[in-house]
């Protein structure tokens, strides 16, 4: 059954047409890497899923609905930048997650973060880029919701981290939800993705099985999208 | 278990191959209860859905069997556990033959040159 689906979606800011009549639907069950350049439209895209952004014309539906408060129940959303206050302390945060999201599960939480060395008592503000980022994660993935978005995950975290946020990811994504992710870092999430979509200048240039590509491109998705948006 | 992909081949094909290998070898045993698509999913960091297809694909040959709610097993009949083997050894043979012809040397040097490693 389709999570999301997006109807002739357009949206522009001013006189730039940042998305071109975008129709796509995203399935349950399946982790989707959404890639595309610099610009290209993928957090407006996100941000369209998210409530963030209204679309100029077309339509966007999330379980059949209009998004809202029902969406934002079923969607766990890791934005590119951090949102949290940098005074909190890490038990603070698990309360203001548990109070925000009722599918919020603390003591997978709790777990996860004691696995990466990070105790309650730390602050926010005294952690690296690269843990911050980690924590969020923790705090997203923990959600028991239908659709996890994250953008940039991995961004700011070295390789080393990257296989456990990874593992991380794969051990949460239970049966029947659904991943967007969005990156640069095509290279480290190519072996968990089902669905591949590009983005190009606005619009959906490429939206396939990760293992059909393989099959008859014979190449990694990484080097395909280098040749797709070579500069 | 350590597995490492060509990210230019379909990933799954290539943990069917793996899987396959891992029989043979008996790391799985005969009659053995293998990982649940979960483990295998984290153990080898590779999306679920792969590693369900795969499993699919090697139950299609009856190498694995699946008992209801127990979760899936590797075959009990040792004789196509030995066939497999066959057919491995089979590919290798097949991908060093065309790797000699390609050196431009013949089957019958190559069994020459066998020979005589086998003899130092």
């Amino acid at each position: 059954m389709e999570l999301v689906e997006f109807k002739n979606l357009s949206k522009n800011f001013g006189s730039k047409e940042v998305l071109k009549k975008i129709n796509l639907t995203i399935e349950k069950g399946k982790i989707y890497g959404l890639l595309g350049p610099n610009g290209s439209g993928k957090t407006t895209m996100i941000k369209i899923i998210n409530d963030l952004l209204q679309p100029t014309s077309g339509e966007i539906l999330i379980n059949g609905c209009e998004p809202g408060i029902e969406s934002k129940k079923i969607i766990s959303f890791l934005p590119e930048r951090t949102y949290l206050n940098m005074n909190m302390k890490v038990s603070e945060l698990i309360q203001f997650f548990k109070d925000f999201y009722e599918d919020f599960d603390e003591k997978k939480a709790v777990q996860l973060l004691h696995k990466l060395k990070i105790k309650e008592t730390d602050q926010l503000k005294n952690m690296s880029k690269g843990t911050k980022e980690k924590v969020q994660l923790v705090m997203v993935m923990s959600r028991k919701a239908d659709l996890y978005i994250l953008d940039e995950p991995i961004g700011g975290v070295d390789p080393a981290s990257r296989d456990y946020i990874l593992e991380t990811i794969l051990t949460n994504f239970n049966d029947g939800s659904s991943i967007i992710i969005s990156t640069h870092l095509i290279s480290d999430i190519e072996k968990i993705l089902d669905q591949v979509i590009f983005i190009n200048q606005g619009k959906i240039v490429l939206n396939e099985d990760a293992d059909t590509i393989r099959k008859k491109k014979k190449t990694t998705i990484d080097k395909l999208f280098r040749e797709e948006f070579k500069c | 278990m350590e597995f490492e992909f060509d990210d230019d081949k379909p990933i799954y094909k290539q943990l069917v191959e793996k899987l396959k290998l891992e029989i043979v070898l008996g790391h799985f045993q005969s009659g053995e209860k293998l990982p649940s698509v979960r483990e295998l999913s984290t153990m080898i960091c590779v999306n679920p859905n792969t590693i369900q297809r795969s499993l699919a694909e090697l139950e299609n040959e009856h190498l694995i069997y699946t008992k209801r709610t127990a979760g899936k097993f590797v075959t009990e009949d040792e004789n196509i556990i030995h066939q497999l083997k066959q057919e491995l050894a089979k590919d290798k043979i097949d991908s060093f033959v065309s790797d000699i012809e390609t050196l431009g040397l013949k089957i019958e040097d190559v069994i020459k040159l066998l020979k005589e490693r086998k003899n130092s």
